[in-house]
């Protein structure tokens, strides 16, 4: 469909836009203000150019660590929480029932853990997972295994990555299942009489029709994943030691914690900045794929 | 064809496994203290409503149910209302800088909470609505509004351009249009964008806590109290834990149906 | 390649003790020969989607056998079937290129790398495709993906039938036209089954051999194209082929004669001993009732209009209640609107409840 060419839409758009820009725009500025300037407290302020910069982008500084330590732990998590949580997705939705009442009751489980608050996420897992009053740390630790996710680093990031598993895969099944759910039936019709066997459907038809919505899915769950705060801080408040501090943790003990606006504002900048450019090259690509599907002119 | 092998066992499996912590929850919050930290039961022995009269007597705890509601409706209302239009202009026309501004749109809607927490603390305590539930559901709008631009696009350009055409043909003014054509046909699209405005204004906590103290703070703040010098009050806990999840839960349970292409965003 | 029979085979959605008139294919026996070329035609509902699917195994018949070659199929899955079946949209493998998609159910049954290749190209180039073999399937037009999904359906020789389930649809009319012939033509150089599915009577006549004209759940006739235009065995036949349609009025038959509104029309056959109380009407196509002046020993009629078809010109008469259509000869012209009407009378069928009598 061509759309026709209206200016006067911004006049539909300029709502939207003004409250998104009081939301993002001002802040933003006051954060970039910050962000070049030093205090000693009683609101005083004064110059300090790109010196907070500096120090953030120096490992050797105690800021430029916390933060590339953070950095590097948050990748990690995400890395591992996307090669778990986009498989484990798509082998839900093709398990999903065809229709009926079970197709009703699957979706409304599945999309409980999407819809409890996220530091209720954290306390859920706190209690399931604590040794003495809670069900899987109970039972770990009945059947030998020395489970403590307060004082070992391995089990806190066990228990932070299952419980992101818990949280969010529902999401990636979700997506996945309205993407199957959108392929007509005459493909897998047609695959059967091709006499394509159960993997061929699955990545000559199933696979390319849901790579939008997968596109869609790993956006978000790396998005989201980036900036997850609430949950592990909950859990697990960032230890044992700083072994679960993640970027937004780190940000959050900076600024709410230590005032120290300077080093927290350069932060958010390059935060933000990194999010901003993944988000790019994810849209990039995205509004290439809806390009390569409309049909080339002259080719029949 | 959907299916593949062994797919009951893997759907239990998974739904087992959602299910399980939840269960635990709710187990909880019907035992005591007593029974909660001394022995490891799989339901309550001594089942006991003591956790959930506590919170519906005191006033401090059901208040925070109504603050939590009261931003999250405001902030659903507006966020559909100002991307409604919005949506429109998206779908039907190209126009000055329309591709960079649906970007950015989108970019804020990934921006970190943790980033804005400080300066919207700092925003909305200069407009004198610090502890007020707008101040809260604006600032939720920062991340509701693209999407719900988002959604609703999709499902407007899925209404043939046609019966716009029609209609103003028909002599129908732009506001009229609008409101008797256009949004009962997308009617169940705005149902799917209201319940993700919902859904991400009823969780999201870092920004509903940082800009709230005591009149308006939130269910999910106020259980930080269950903690005391005494140690945690682990049943009271888990009984408002439970009660945070009935919300989402009848929201669920009403768009059950329209989930599958609710997710779909329409635009599969 | 096969011979198809259809033995007492019938089809309910609603399972197997539904009232048998809610069939949505009603009891039918027939047998198709190999290397056929059959056209199920009806409107839509009248089941002919339900015996393609029940013949395809996508659908398992509430009762009946279907027999490739003498062998019973019916419990056999789709795979198991060997057929090849082209849809009305086109079903497209996103990520193949064009030559991938055509080599997929070769593939997939484990066919020589040298034949597949040879295969393909074949039907490449049979279907014009050969230049784009190695484009992505996804950025063609809705016509060239046709092709693909009809390239898929052809490219296996050993298939017991090709099914076409109303292909054309999504195609613009002027290259419906050209992948029609296509078809035909890959008809004779493949020499396979081919049943093809359609509502659309140019469709039908000009690609089968046979056509299979089906309504309301049931095969109501199934001939030749000149069968069906000479001598429709069922009104409906009669109704939905031919355009205008077959003229079919109430009459009342004895012996040799039709009687219509007090007129008489002479017959070719004799018709004693039609059964007692049946709806009798006879039946002539517009093309065997010639317009003429009036005059004796001519059937008089009243013409309300006259459509140019541009070939041929067709009246629109009025005998008493009953309403005709009929030709007008080259260069003929007619003064007031009273006009006679001049019967073929060996073309004249008669039909009681439906259903063609013959004479003797």
């Amino acid at each position: 469909m061509d759309k026709t060419v209206n200016h006067k839409a911004w006049f539909l758009v300029l709502p939207v836009f003004l409250i998104v820009a009081f939301s993002a725009v001002l802040p933003l500025m006051t954060v970039v203000n910050y962000s070049i300037q030093d205090t000693f407290g009683n609101n005083q302020f004064f110059w300090n150019g790109v010196g907070w910069f500096k120090e953030l982008l120096d490992p050797t500084t105690d800021l430029g660590e916390r933060f590339f330590a953070s950095l590097w732990r948050n990748l990690f998590f995400s890395a591992i929480i996307l090669a778990i949580e986009v498989p484990l997705g798509i082998v839900v939705a093709l398990s999903m029932p065809r229709e009926g009442w079970r197709v009703a009751a699957c979706l409304v489980i599945m999309a409980l853990p999407l819809l409890i608050p996220w530091n209720v996420v954290g306390t859920i897992w706190q209690i399931f997972g604590r040794p003495d009053i809670g069900l899987m740390g109970y039972t770990l630790n009945s059947i030998g295994l020395d489970y403590n996710y307060v004082s070992n680093e391995f089990d806190a990031w066990a228990t932070i990555i299952v419980m992101d598993v818990w949280h969010w895969t529902s999401l990636v099944a979700l997506l996945c299942y309205a993407g199957l759910k959108s392929i007509p039936d005459a493909y897998y019709q047609a695959a059967q009489i091709d006499g394509a066997s159960r993997w061929a459907v699955f990545t000559a038809i199933q696979l390319p029709k849901m790579n939008r919505v997968l596109l869609i899915a790993v956006l978000l769950r790396f998005m989201d994943s980036f900036m997850i705060y609430t949950e592990p801080f909950v859990v697990t408040g960032g230890g044992p030691g700083n072994s679960t501090t993640f970027i937004s943790i780190e940000l959050v003990k900076i600024a709410l914690g230590q005032f120290d606006l300077g080093k927290a504002a350069a932060l958010s900048l390059v935060y933000n900045l990194i999010i901003l450019i993944v988000c790019w090259v994810f849209y990039t690509v995205m509004t290439n794929a809806g390009a390569e599907r409309a049909p080339e002119k002259g080719v029949a | 064809m959907h299916s593949i092998p062994g797919r009951r066992i893997i759907l239990s499996l998974f739904l087992i496994f959602l299910l399980l912590p939840i269960y635990w929850l709710v187990n909880m919050s019907f035992k005591t203290n007593t029974e909660i930290v001394t022995t490891m039961t799989l339901w309550p022995h001594e089942p006991t409503l003591a956790n959930y009269i506590h919170i519906f007597t005191d006033e401090s705890w059901y208040s925070g149910y109504i603050n939590s509601l009261k931003y999250v409706v405001i902030n659903t209302v507006l966020s559909i209302s100002f991307a409604l239009p919005a949506a429109y202009a998206f779908s039907r026309y190209r126009f000055l800088g329309d591709k960079h501004l649906f970007f950015w749109l989108l970019s804020n809607r990934m921006a970190p909470p943790a980033v804005f927490a400080l300066p919207f603390f700092n925003l909305y305590s200069a407009l004198n609505l610090f502890d007020t539930p707008w101040a809260v559901a604006l600032a939720h709008c920062l991340f509701n509004v693209p999407l719900a631009v988002w959604i609703l696009e999709g499902f407007v350009s899925s209404v043939p351009r046609e019966i716009d055409e029609t209609a103003f043909l028909d002599g129908y003014s732009f506001p009229r249009f609008f409101v008797k054509i256009l949004v009962p046909l997308i009617a169940s699209g705005i149902g799917v964008a209201a319940f993700f405005c919902f859904m991400f204004s009823w969780v999201e906590l870092l920004l509903a806590r940082t800009l709230t103290s005591v009149n308006a703070k939130p269910i999910a703040a106020t259980m930080t109290r269950t903690v005391s010098a005494a140690g945690v009050d682990w049943g009271l806990l888990a009984a408002a834990g439970v009660l945070t999840i009935i919300p989402g839960a009848l929201v669920i349970w009403f768009v059950r149906n329209y989930i599958a292409r609710g997710f779909a965003l329409g635009r599969v | 390649m096969a011979r198809i029979d259809l033995v007492d085979l019938a089809h309910s959605y609603r399972g197997n003790f539904a009232a048998p008139e809610s069939f949505a294919l009603k009891p039918v026996t027939m047998t198709w020969r190999q290397g056929g070329a059959y056209a199920l035609l009806g409107p839509s509902g009248c089941g002919k989607t339900t015996l393609l699917n029940l013949i395809s195994g996508i659908v398992t018949p509430s009762r009946g056998k279907i027999l490739f070659d003498g062998v019973d199929i019916t419990p056999l899955s789709t795979q198991k079937r060997n057929l090849a079946q082209v849809f009305e949209f086109p079903v497209i493998y996103d990520t193949m290129t064009v030559g991938q998609n055509l080599a997929f159910p070769l593939k997939n049954r484990g066919v020589p790398k040298a034949e597949i290749d040879a295969r393909v190209a074949e039907i490449a180039r049979l279907l014009d495709l050969a230049p784009w073999l190695n484009r992505k399937a996804t950025r063609l037009t809705a016509d060239a993906k046709q092709k693909i999904s009809l390239g898929r359906g052809l490219v296996r020789s050993d298939v017991a039938a090709v099914l076409f389930d109303e292909p054309l649809t999504v195609i613009d009319p002027e290259l419906k036209w050209q992948l029609r012939s296509k078809l035909k033509a890959l008809h004779r150089d493949l020499d396979l089954t081919m049943i093809y599915v359609t509502h659309d009577q140019t469709e039908a006549l000009t690609f089968a051999d046979t056509v299979v004209v089906m309504h309301d759940g049931r095969v109501v006739q199934s001939g030749t194209p000149a069968e069906l235009f000479e001598k429709p065995a069922h009104t409906f036949v009669g109704y939905f082929i031919g355009s205008p349609g077959m003229n079919i009025v109430p009459a009342e038959v004895r012996g040799r004669e039709a009687r219509i509104d007090g007129h008489t029309i002479r017959l070719d056959r004799n018709y004693d001993g039609l059964p007692p109380g049946a709806r009798i009407e006879i039946g002539v196509r517009p093309e065997f009732v010639d317009v003429e002046a009036p005059g004796s020993g001519l059937l008089s009629a009243t013409i309300e209009r006259i459509d140019d078809l541009g070939r041929v010109r067709f009246a629109r008469v009025r005998i008493g209640d009953a309403k005709f259509a009929a030709r007008v000869p080259p260069g003929f012209s007619l003064d007031g609107n009273e006009a006679g009407l001049r019967f073929d009378s060996s073309r004249v069928h008669v039909y009681a409840d439906s259903l063609l009598v013959e004479g003797k």
